[in-house]
Parts: C-alpha cells; structure tokens; sequence
C-alpha cells in the first residue's frame, strides 16, 4: 500500500511523457487528478492507521543492495501519518493555486511537481537509512528546477544558494550514516547495516564522543533545512523567489522534513547525544523564534514577512522536540501540521494578490478590504491562526509547545518558555501590522480599484485549508491521539537514557 | 617444448580477436580507397563478436601463456566494459568526424588497437604484460590527440601529452626494473604477495615509481597537469575515449597491482594514496570552478574523479575494489554521455563549448539538455544516479579503514563540484538563448547518448544488477 502511495505521482509522470505541451488543461488535469489519487490512497492509510501501535505499520521491506543491507523499507508510525497527509494534501492544493500563474513550459512544471511529491513522501516513508538519504537528495533536483525555471529576478542566485546549502548538510549526514553502518559492523556477528529499526537498537550505545560527532552531522543537515537560526539564510531567497506553488510546498513540506529528521533520527538514534545538546539546540530555537519574527516586523515585502516568519515558527517546534516532554513533542508535530497550513494558505493569498497587481510590496496596497472583501476575510482567518489565536490551529501547537518546555526537567529552566512566548506577541504584532496597513485605510493607490475578489478557483483551494484550520483549532483531539503513542515511546526512551546516565554518573 | 596450449588461445580469444580486427582494419584501410563506412562497421562487428569471447570466457578464472595473462573474470568484465565504451565512441565519433572534416578510416582502426591495448592491461598478470598494455594504448592515443594536425591546440595536445607520458612511461619501466632487480621476477602475484618481506631500498623505490606511473596514467595530482591541456585540444570523442577508457583501462591494472600490498594495511603505503587521494580531490574541482570551457572543466573534474576511486584503493578493502570498478562503470557512462552531447552540440572547428553557449539549451534542444543534465547530476553524486551508489561504496570503505577524513574530504569537495557542474544547468535551463541557428542531431550518437543515460539510471537505481557480479571478481 505505500509502495502504490509513494509511486502514484508516477503515474501522472508517465501519462505526461505522452501529451502534447499545448494541451494546456489536459496537462493541469493530469496533474491535479494524479495528486488526487495520491491523496485518497494516504486517506486509506490514515483511516486503517492503528493509533495505539507504537511499531512501523504498514511495512514492506524488499532487499536491495545485499552486500551492504540495504533495502527498500517503507513504514508509518505516529510520527509521520500526520505528515504523509500534509504533503498529499498540500501538493493538489498547490497545483490547483498555481492554476493560471504558470504560462511557460507547463508540463515540465507538472512534472517536476509530481516528482517533488514522490520525493517528500519517500522522506517520510523510509525506514532505512540509504532509502531516506536517496529520497532527501533527490527530491533537490525538481525543488532546484522549480525556483530556477519558474522563479522571480534572482531565480538563479537563490536556486542555487538552495541547492549548495543543503548539499552541504546532507553531505556530513552521509558519512555519519556510513559511520553508523560501519560501527554495526565491527559489533560482534554485526554486519554493514542502514536499516533504521536495526540501527535504533545499536546506535544508542555508541560511546559519547563519537555519539555527539554523529548527532551533530545529522543535526546539521536537520537544522539547515529546518531551518535553525543561523543557517536560515537560504530561506528568504529561496521563498522570495520560487513560484507560488512552489513556496507553498518549500513551507509547508520541505521545512517539515528538518524538524521529522531530528524527531525521527536525531533523538532516538542518540539520546546521550540529544540529552547533552538539549539546551543548546533550544537556545538556537529561541533566538530563532524572536529573531525571525523581529525581522519579519521590518520587511516591506510581504512574501518576506512570511518567510521570515516562517523562521520564528520552526523554531517553536525545534524547542518543543527538544524540551523532551510528550506536550512538547506533540506540541511540535501539530505545530509542523499547522504551519504547513497556515503559512501555505499565507502563500497562497500572497500568490493571489500578486497575480493580480504583480507586486508583493506592503506599500502599494492600503484600504483594499472594501475591494477585495473576501480576500480580505480570508486572509485575516488565516492571520489569526498564524498569530494562533484561541479556537484556531496555531494556539494548539504553541500552546502545547511552551507548556512542554516550561515543564521541561530536561531544559531545567523556564527561561526558554518565557522568551518563546514573547514570539507570540511578536508574531501578532508583525502579522498584524502588515494585514492593518496593506488592507485597511484609506484606499491610497488608484491601481488597487481595479483589483477583483476571488474566484471560485481560488475561494475552492481555501476552503478546504480553512476547514482544516478552524478542526485543528477546536478539536485537535484525533490528530493528537494519532502521535500520542508513538510520543510517549520514544520520552520514554529517553527518560530511561537519562536516569541511566545519572546512576552511571554517580 | 609447447610454448602455448589450446587453452591459451581459449582463453584469450577475446584479445586475439580485437587484435585481429585491428589488423583487418588495417589491410581494409590499404586495400579499399573510400572505406569509411565498412572499416566503421568492421570495426564494430568485431568488437561485438569480442563482448561475445568475453561473455564466453567469463565463468573461465585461470592465467594464460605461462602466468603471463589473466583470463575470465576480472580480465573479462574490463574487456566488456572497454569494447562498449569502443563502441559507443565509434558511434558518436561517425557523424562529429565528418562535421570537424577529420574524417579519416585511420581513426578507427587506432581506437580499435587502443582498446586492445587497454585490454592487455586489464588481463595483466605480469608487470611485462601491463607495461605493453600501456604502451600500445598510449601510442594511440599520442596519435589520436593530435588529429586535429593542422590546429594549434591539437599539436600541443599530442606533444605535451607524448612528452609527458613518455617520462611517466620511463618512471613505470624503471620500477619494473628495480623490482625485477630486487625481486628476481616480474610475475605480478608473486611480488604483490611478498610485498611486506622485502624492504631493499631499491624495492621500495620501484613500487614508488610504479606508483608514479600509475598515478600519470589516471591523471592524479600532483602527475595530472597534461589533462586538461589534451581533453582541451583532442577531439571531443578522442576527449571520451580518454577519460573513459583510458582512466578505466589505468585503474584496472592499478588494481591489480596495488590491491594485494594494501589489503595488508601497509600504513605507509596507504597514507600516501590517500594523500594523492585527497590532493587530486582538492585541487581537481577547485581548479574544475575556474573553468570557462566546458571540456576544460570535465578535464578538472576527471582528475578529481581519479582523487575518488583512489579513496577505494586508499581504503585497501574489498569493499573499496567493489567501490572503484563500480565507480568507473558509472563514470564512463557519465562522461560517455556528456562528451557524447557536447560533441553533438560542438560546432564546426571546435566553437560552442563555453557554458554561454549552453544557453537556453533547455528549450530548444529539451531531451539532450536532460540527459546533459542526468550527467551532470550523475557527476555531482545526487541519487538516483549511477554516480551516488558509487560515491557511497568509497566513502563506506574509507569509514571502514579509519580514513574518516578521507571520506570527509570527499564529501565536501563534492559541494565544491556541484556549484560546477550546475553551472551548465543553470545556463541551459535558466538562461534565455542568444543563439538561434538549428542544431543537427545525428541519430547514431542521439541513440548512443540514451542508451548510456539509461544505463546511469538502472544502476543508479538497481545498482545489485552489476555490484553482484563485481562482488566475485576479486
């Protein structure tokens, strides 16, 4: 079953080889009615999900280099069906929202889509080592075309900034992975391993000071593409200048692997390791938190704002991972949830707006609320739960989040909590600044009378985000149960780490 | 007394019929005035029925004519790797000769000998047999880099490359010699066997000029200078057959002469790779991101390529023998393709290879752009490309011999490289197009480009395919 999920962009991939480029919509129709597909087999998945088994669910495992076993092994657990849902959900919408932006080479840009599905959804799928480093990488190559082709003026300065920054993490991950396959080999009747399940059982007893070298390979590669303040600065180029859809996906996916990768590998490969960096890995969260929303408060390009803001986001989940308590960690996985929904409607509206007046500049708009009375709704809700307001998604994550870390015994210190809270204000001020200034006032700029509302299309690709928002916000209870499990688990596993640190200690 | 045996000739039947396609294309040559086309097609009849011998002589693992020659196994699998790159050259070079006006049947029948020299190398079971090998493919490929005779750039090609390869091939004769003087053998096994039981002075400044000799013919720092000058000023598919085969045909007989000492974790021995390993590394792709010329910049990238695959002799494991021979499999096929497109894109007298005249390649020429680009990706090691699987077999073979840093070394002047290697991306699919003028496709090379795209793909994606029958050559 995951197999036909991780392939079935494939079949829109196959299907477009054999289509003339003029055929406009026929293109657009493949594309959107693949992902479609796509996303009903993850709603299969979702709904015979076993929530209470903390095991891989779902798993198929098929040897494929033997010498080095590795094989093709895919799985679901708590941590990634929440996720798996976001990208099959995300992909269609994003398609749909980028349904007249796109005019030149459309069917490549289909493609590359597709392409980009299939490899998040390997991201989030593997259980082996070899097969998520694959997927990681090669989901670079559609991403890199994606800004380089369809992108604004500096498409190529910020493609490429991408690419080579997160080569350049994912580059030190592999040999830590090569590392960790060697170090199950001198283990006695070890042999060279990537399979995750296997690793999870060895890798936590590598000595301390090989154990932080690797954590902090992995965690690098993580943190770029997170991304963690000070590596960030790929962010804003690449967000600025990639087409609509394209941010949608690189916020509301892409981000996301950073942060599953710390969950997934960082923490239970190498507890002592995790334990020991905790706070400093928290105290770049916290910076990031305010940092970001402190430059998103003087940006004048409103697409900026909101990937700056998408800095201070991330690293609310940065800091709920790391606080180690299972509010936190929840808190962090709901967080991912949320931000790829609102920050992806965000980009959405921006992109809409954008159509219509070609420019992204907070100044050129003023007063057009009265213009533009449903874009302006929709907008202020999707506001609202980026700032996370109560009743809204975005409250759920953050609260969960700053009420792990403030019980953090592994943090020992509200300091964290405290500064992180301020990032709500922050987010409220900044978001709330730029939705006062571009739609209320006087109606300043004569280009913006001419600005039409939505249309069908567009009120279409919302609603479903909006519905999800305001579900999340008021019940988030089935979305949390799903990961409640498998969250225990692993602070569980943790806890016993530590107290067994402490008794070795003493 | 016999001197050979039929089991000798069994055994070596895919050499003998290289060697005898080479010297039928040489009558045909003298014989037929206008022969372009039957000495291209004899050519590659007979380097088909020499896949087939190899094919034969496979399952065989034995020496031949008194230990002088390996037959089977290793020796064949290079032989098939070799014949195919001969004949994917043969058809990409048809249409480029007649478009560079170099046309001439000679042209073929050099290739043809140079592969059976690179042959000869990869069945070396005597120091002797490997000094011929590389004789008779160098003399070639002296002749082949200066085709372009009436140019300025081809004669320094041919004569930097003749000069220097000479020395190298002085260096290499005169290691053989002091290691016959020290040894009183040259049978390969033999010596590589007692490697750790002798240490005369002398002996251990034969295996240090052999290794100089070596390293010259892969195009290693610091013996890599003649590289980029010769790809630069040859033909582009003489630039192929080079970098490819030549390299190829190098490691394999590096190998065998090198894999035993090592596998004994000689730490001097092994430091010293290494350090050519991480030298080539370095200086190969930081020199690669200068390059204005694109043949100028798969020159500097081949020498770094050479740094990589030495990291799997560095690392003296199986593992890392694996590593190379799996490495070199995707690298000719990735410099195969991308040679093979520029050729296809090369203008008359050799204009059009700056990465200005990439652009906008993406929309008007979209299927050899993409495979420009497969290769390129291929290079820069990104999965699913051939290329990853084998940068994964050598760094997983440094970690493993405690060259950590080797491997560290690797990855991040693999980051380097890709800023390189997508520039040609960049300027094909980002850049808008200057130039308008038709691009003629030949169908020979068009077809030829493919096939060694998709073989970049299976193996990148079904690497077990060929890692499985590596696995038992050793």
């Amino acid at each position: 079953m995951l197999t036909y999920l991780l392939f079935s962009p494939f079949i829109g991939i196959l299907l477009l080889f054999f289509i003339n480029k003029e055929k406009l919509s026929l293109i657009k129709w493949i594309g959107v009615g693949t992902s479609l597909i796509s996303f009903v087999i993850s709603l299969a998945l979702y709904f015979q999900f076993d929530a209470a088994n903390t095991q891989m669910q779902f798993v198929q495992q098929v040897q494929w280099i033997s010498a080095l076993d590795i094989s093709y092994y895919v799985g679901v657990d708590g941590l990634s069906i929440l996720l798996i849902v976001l990208t099959t959900f995300l992909t269609p919408i994003a398609l749909i929202g980028s349904w007249d932006s796109i005019t030149v080479r459309l069917k490549e840009y289909v493609m590359f889509m597709l392409l980009l599905e299939v490899g998040m959804l390997g991201v989030f799928l593997s259980v082996d080592l070899f097969l998520f480093y694959v997927f990681w990488e090669a989901m670079l190559i559609p991403m890199y075309f994606i800004i380089g082709i369809w992108g604004g003026k500096e498409k190529i300065y910020a493609a490429t900034k991408f690419f080579i920054y997160t080569m350049a993490g994912s580059l030190l991950m592999l040999i830590a992975i090569l590392w960790l396959g060697y170090y199950a080999s001198t283990l006695p009747d070890g042999m060279f391993t990537t399979n995750l399940q296997k690793l999870y059982a060895i890798a936590p007893s590598i000595p301390m000071n090989i154990q932080l070298w690797l954590f902090l390979a992995f965690a690098l590669s993580f943190a770029i593409k997170v991304p963690l303040f000070p590596l960030h600065t790929w962010l804003p180029d690449a967000h600025v200048q990639a087409p609509t859809a394209g941010s949608v996906i690189l916020a509301g996916v892409l981000l996301k692997m950073g942060t599953y990768g710390l969950l997934r590998f960082c923490l239970p490969l190498f507890p002592d390791a995790s334990l020991q960096c905790a706070s400093y890995i928290s105290t770049l969260a916290v910076i990031g938190i305010v940092y970001g929303a402190l430059v998103a408060m003087v940006q004048t390009d409103i697409k900026k704002l909101v990937a700056y803001s998408s800095v201070s986001h991330l690293g609310f989940v940065v800091l709920g991972i790391f606080s180690m308590t299972e509010e936190g960690i929840q808190g962090g996985i709901i967080q991912m949830i949320n931000h790829g929904l609102s920050t992806g409607a965000l980009f959405l509206l921006v992109g809409m707006i954008y159509d219509r007046r070609h420019t992204r500049e907070i100044s050129a708009y003023g007063g057009i609320a009265k213009q533009v009375p449903l874009f302006a709704t929709f907008f202020l809700i999707v506001t609202f739960s980026s700032i996370g307001l109560p009743g809204l998604n975005g409250f759920v994550g953050e609260f969960l989040i700053l009420f792990g870390s403030f019980q953090s015994r592994i943090l020992g210190n509200y300091i964290y909590a405290i500064i992180a809270a301020s990032g709500v204000i922050f987010a409220a001020v900044y978001m709330l600044w730029m939705y006062q200034r571009v739609f209320f006032g006087k109606l300043t700029n004569p280009e913006n009378q001419s600005l039409t509302d939505l249309t069908k299309r567009e009120i279409g690709v919302l609603i479903p985000l909006i519905i999800f928002i305001v579900w999340l916000g008021v019940y988030p209870k089935p979305f949390l149960n799903l990961s409640a499990e498998t969250t225990k688990q692993l602070v569980k596993k943790i806890e016993q780490v530590k107290s067994g640190n402490v008794t070795l200690g003493q | 007394m016999e001197f050979f045996s039929k089991a000798d000739l069994i055994g070596t039947l895919p050499l003998l019929v290289v060697f005898g396609c080479s010297l039928l294309l040489l009558l045909l040559d003298a014989l037929f005035k206008d022969a372009k086309k039957l000495v291209f097609s004899v050519g590659i009849i007979g380097m088909l029925t020499a896949i087939g011998c190899s094919l034969y002589t496979f399952p065989l693992s034995a020496t031949a004519f008194s230990d002088m020659v390996l037959v089977g196994g290793y020796a064949s699998f290079f032989n098939i790797l070799f014949l195919t790159i001969g004949i994917i050259v043969f058809l990409l070079s048809y249409s480029y000769l007649e478009k560079q006006h170099y046309h001439l049947k000679e042209f073929y029948t050099l290739i043809v000998i140079s592969i059976s020299g690179m042959m000869l190398m990869a069945s070396s079971a005597d120091l002797i047999i490997i000094f011929l090998g590389i004789e008779i493919m160098s003399v070639c490929f002296y002749v082949l880099a200066g085709y372009k005779r009436i140019k300025v750039e081809g004669n320094e090609a041919a004569l930097k490359y003749f000069l220097l390869g000479a020395f190298a091939t002085g260096f290499l004769l005169y290691g053989i010699a002091l290691i016959y003087g020290t040894m009183g053998t040259t049978n390969l096994i033999r010596i590589s066997q007692n490697f750790d039981a002798f240490s005369h002075p002398l002996y251990l400044a034969g295996w240090g000029l052999l290794l100089i000799g070596f390293s010259f013919k892969i195009a290693a720092v610091p013996f890599h200078m003649w590289a980029p000058d010769v790809y630069e000023g040859s033909l582009t598919t003489v630039t192929a057959l080079m970098s490819t085969g030549g390299k190829a045909a190098a490691f394999s007989s590096f190998i065998l002469a090198f894999s035993i000492p090592l596998s004994m974790h000689n730490e001097k021995l092994m430091m010293v790779i290494a350090i050519l390993s991480a030298a080539s590394m370095l200086i190969g792709n930081v020199f690669g991101l200068a390059q204005k010329n694109i043949k100028r910049m798969l020159a500097y990238s081949s020498i770094a390529h050479a740094g990589y695959m030495l990291v799997g002799l560095a690392s003296g494991t199986k593992l890392g023998m694996d590593g190379i021979i799996f490495y070199l499999i995707s690298y000719s096929l990735t410099n195969l393709g991308a040679f093979g497109i520029i050729s296809i894109f090369e203008k008359e007298n050799g204009g059009n290879l700056s990465y200005e005249d990439y652009a906008g390649l993406g929309s008007r020429k979209p299927i050899l752009a993409a495979l420009l680009s497969l290769c390129m990706f291929s290079l820069v090691g990104i999965p699913p490309f051939a290329g990853f699987i084998g940068k994964y077999y050598l760094f997983a073979s440094a970690v493993q011999s405690n060259l950590t840093w080797l491997a560290i070394i690797g990855v991040m002047t693999s980051l380097v490289s890709t800023y390189y290697y997508l520039r040609i991306v960049v300027y094909m699919y980002f850049r808008e197009s200057q130039q308008s003028e038709l691009i003629f496709v030949p169908s020979l090379a068009l077809a030829s480009v493919v096939l060694v795209s998709i073989g970049i793909f299976i193996f990148g994606i079904f690497p077990s395919l060929i890692l499985n029958v590596i696995q038992n050559l050793l």
